[in-house]
């Protein structure tokens, strides 16, 4: 029988999840065997930096999301460009489009998201693209090069809609967003923040076409695209379409599979599958949000290297709960600084909504039964932390709820006891120290 | 590495923790200078917080498990291995503000000017950061703490 390399621990996926993993991993064992693999060339890069990139303000080399000998540093073998195409799960092996086979005895699936694309005729034509690796960054910048005068078409008004239409207004092209609902970023923003943003992409010169979607993407007899058609009719030309819909758990490789599937991979506290010794991470998982108190996909940064640490830490052996995550955003589009997590509204009357607005500050807290289950901060966002943090640890928030959207909102807001856990007044006596666990 | 520790039944309030942070992170250490005749005013990286008779110096605490290092959208957060401080690499830094949203202390802020996170960092290495020296009560100390053991490192000289 052929030898097949068996490698402690393994990790799909190289973004925040993977390198979550290695460094996790590392605290803890330093000697077993970590090999990474993943379908992208480069070193782990910061993938929301590859609107920068495209805006022409960083190269590629500054996009590295860690030092460049990580790898090297903590002894992981690298499979980069390459894919696994198949799981076996009988005998606990990956086999790569290489050929190759490599059997593992931890296995992390922190594969990422893929972009929705509708199947709308035409978007197979030459000039649309997606917008969610470097790759596509990369494709988008060469063509433009070609076609500096192409006007653009964004089909979607969200983070990736929004992000890939601020870097295109950087270099000049002309952009329409395509947002089929009645507002953009209407995911993460509420109304009153999304129509700030509104107005801002307006004032930068891009068109918004809301309440729309296109029906098709019209391209030549070369098979270049030149415009769309919406829904209702209208032309809108263009030289290029970016789909920004938004991404998907992509799960090709554990369909078939008995590891089980809701919307994404299902992970327990540990962030371990249904199948015993492999795990999940990231946008492909499906894991515990704090708000809603069950399982969800929360495609976020922040939430995928946690997730990804979480896991490494119990891969290792380290038994360690998953602290949850939620829908967390922090953006400063065209110079407005807004951040927002949990809810974005009340979703009912058994939950009440504080705001407080003056000048150009904006604070709405949403709460249910005294927690706090959603914040949105525009224009004045320090110490925003503090509140996120009541969120996650479940404070009852109900006897000092209207100072958390005043203007001195601080830890003194908070009961004493709150506030003295988290500011850890008295050195630690047992060697643990942290203002939060 | 060192911590800083609040004694906050002792602290009045007097703020100079944040002036001094001011001045120490000011292009020039010339207090008139710094605040009056360069502008924009330098950022202080510790905050005083007063509500009745109780107030207290915040800043960051480089936590066992820090969020912000987890949450960085770009890696500019990390935890340097040797001292153990949690620095921001302002090249890499984009000034996006996820830090500030996970950070339970409100300790990180915002250089809207540059358009970077800033926070307390330590007086680059000093042995005993500016706020420390300068507190005239004393409400504010050094630890060195290495995750075991603790030990009070030599109280700082007071000014006063």
């Amino acid at each position: 029988m052929e030898y097949i390399e068996r490698i402690k621990y393994l990790i799909i996926g190289n973004s925040a999840g993977g390198i979550g993993a290695i460094e996790a991993i590392r605290e803890v064992d330093n000697n077993g065997t970590i090999s990474i693999i993943s379908d992208e060339p480069y070193p782990a890069y910061s993938r929301p930096l590859i609107s920068d990139f495209l805006a022409g303000k960083q190269t590629i080399d500054k996009l590295n999301y860690r030092a460049a000998d990580i790898y090297k540093q903590n002894d992981i073998k690298t499979i980069f460009g390459n894919r696994v195409t198949n799981l076996n799960l009988d005998n606990n092996t990956v086999l790569l489009e290489s050929g190759h086979e490599l059997g593992w005895d931890k296995l992390l699936l922190a594969t990422g998201g893929t972009p929705i694309v509708p199947p709308m005729e035409g978007r197979e034509a030459g000039g649309v693209f997606t917008f969610t690796t470097l790759a596509d960054a990369i494709d988008i910048d060469d063509y433009l090069r070609q076609k500096p005068d192409a006007n653009a078409v964004v089909i979607g008004g969200g983070l990736i809609g929004v992000s890939v239409t601020e870097s295109l207004l950087k270099r000049n092209v002309k952009v329409t967003i395509i947002e089929m609902k009645e507002r953009i970023l209407n995911v993460i923003l509420d109304e009153k923040t999304s129509y700030m943003e509104h107005k801002a992409i307006k004032d930068s010169g891009a068109e918004i076409i809301t309440g729309h979607t296109v029906s098709k993407i019209n391209s030549n007899t070369h098979g270049e695209v030149y415009g769309v058609t919406l829904d209702n009719g209208d032309v809108i030309p263009c030289g290029i379409v970016i789909i920004a819909i938004g991404v998907k758990p992509r799960l090709e490789l554990i369909n078939g599979t008995n590891i089980k599937v809701n919307r994404g991979i299902v992970v327990d506290k540990h962030m371990q599958t249904s199948v015993t010794g492999i795990y999940a991470c990231g946008d492909v998982a499906e894991a515990f949000d704090f708000i809603y108190g069950e399982n969800r996909l929360t495609p976020v940064w922040p939430n995928a290297y946690l997730g990804g640490r979480t896991a490494g830490l119990n891969m290792a052996g380290k038994a360690t709960d998953y602290p949850g995550g939620t829908n967390i955003n922090s953006m400063k589009y065209f110079g407005i600084y807004i951040v927002s997590a949990g809810m974005i509204s009340a979703p009912d009357k058994s939950y009440q909504e504080l705001i407080a607005e003056h000048n150009d500050v904006y604070k709405k807290l949403i709460l249910k039964d005294g927690l706090v289950t959603g914040m949105i901060f525009s224009g004045e966002v320090d110490r925003a932390g503090i509140i996120y943090n009541l969120m996650k640890d479940r404070v009852n928030v109900e006897s000092f709820k209207q100072s958390l959207i005043s203007d001195d909102m601080g830890l003194l807001s908070l009961p004493e006891t709150v506030w003295r856990n988290r500011l850890a007044t008295v050195p630690p006596v047992n060697g643990v120290d942290c203002a939060v666990s | 590495m060192r911590k800083i520790y609040i004694k906050e039944e002792v602290c009045i309030g007097c703020g100079l923790c944040e002036v001094y942070c001011q001045l120490q992170h000011a292009s020039v250490h010339d207090l008139i200078k710094a605040f009056k005749k360069r502008g924009p005013r330098p950022l202080a990286r510790a905050r005083i917080e007063a509500k009745g008779n109780v107030s207290f110096s915040v800043r960051c605490r480089n936590c066992d498990e820090p969020q912000c290092v987890y949450a960085c959208l770009t890696g500019a957060i990390t935890r340097d291995i040797e001292t153990g401080m949690i620095a921001v690499d302002e090249e890499k830094c984009i000034g996006c503000c996820t830090c500030m949203l996970v950070c339970p202390l409100g300790a990180i802020k915002q250089d809207k000017e540059h358009k970077k996170m800033i926070k307390c960092d330590f007086c680059q290495g000093e042995e005993t950061p500016a706020c420390v020296t300068n507190c005239p009560n004393e409400a504010l100390y050094c630890v060195e703490y290495n995750g075991t053991n603790i030990e009070l490192a030599a109280k700082a000289p007071s000014p006063f």
